[in-house]
């Protein structure tokens, strides 16, 4: 039975965030991993209908993703991806497989310490995902692109105590958040 | 002399935050360290709040600008209609 709903109005402000930064650590470049999430967005508009809702509208959207990283590793790497190919899978039906192994097993690109900071990054992500819009807006500006109190105030038509206000509260959520589903863990 | 020193737990949490944005004044932080060593709620926050700065330095998180953001939007969106 389907449980959960699409709606493609919302995908940007729900995980746009959350698929750049995922894409990001994977492709080490804010040009192109905006581009792939671009992609990812009409691709997924595009086969809107075979969505079934038996995963999450985020699953769903980070399965397409995955090919996409795909798709631009294969892309850059075809002469020499097609050697690692011949070196490791020498069957047909296995061919093409390590790049699906280099975009889930983050081995390939760095070290433990990078995967390690992709869990956290999602689970951060997570807990800004219970925050209101107006809290997780002031905070990433405020946290993650490291704006000026000034910037924000301007740019969002509010005061410097109302920025502290949403900020003290945005950080109470969050530290409860990670506190249960990181630090316990 | 003493009452320079107190602030309210309100005003200690307000720094604190301030703090972890490097906003604070080293006058604030004197008053806040002084809140700091007799209450224990301050104590509590204090240590969480700089738990949490900690975790997102060390996670090296990023997002979009608020102008990607909008453009990514304003293409899905053309993107929609078109397809309606």
């Amino acid at each position: 039975m389907s449980n959960h709903q699409i709606n493609p109005n919302r995908w940007i402000e729900l995980y746009s965030d959350y698929l750049f930064n995922y894409t990001i650590s994977r492709v080490n470049d804010r040009e192109i991993a905006k581009d792939i999430i671009q992609d990812t967005f009409f691709a997924g508009l595009k086969s809107m209908k075979n969505f079934k809702g038996e995963a999450s509208e985020r699953t769903w959207l980070i399965s397409i993703l995955k090919r996409k990283i795909i798709d631009y590793y294969r892309k850059i790497n075809s002469k020499k991806g097609q050697a690692e190919v011949r070196m490791t899978y020498n069957t047909d039906e296995n061919e093409g497989d390590w790049l699906e192994e280099r975009v889930e097993d983050m081995t390939y690109l760095n070290a433990q310490d990078i995967l390690e900071n992709t869990e956290l990054g999602d689970a951060i992500y997570d807990c800004m995902s219970k925050l209101s819009d107006r809290q997780a807006t002031v905070f990433k500006m405020k946290t993650i692109l490291n704006y000026e109190t000034e910037t924000i105030c301007n740019e969002l038509n509010i005061t410097a105590s109302n920025l502290w206000v949403i900020i003290h509260r945005a950080r109470i959520a969050l530290a409860e958040c990670m506190e249960k589903n990181w630090f316990k863990s | 002399m003493l009452r320079l020193f107190i602030i309210s737990k309100e005003e200690a949490f307000h720094i604190c935050d301030k703090s972890q944005y490097h906003e604070s004044t080293l006058w604030e932080k004197v008053k806040l360290s002084f809140r700091y060593l007799w209450c224990r709620a301050t104590r509590l926050y204090v240590n969480r709040n700089t738990k949490l700065t900690k975790t997102l330095k060390s996670s090296k998180l990023t997002c979009l600008e608020h102008s990607e953001r909008k453009l990514m939007e304003d293409r899905l969106n053309e993107q929609l209609k078109n397809q309606v």
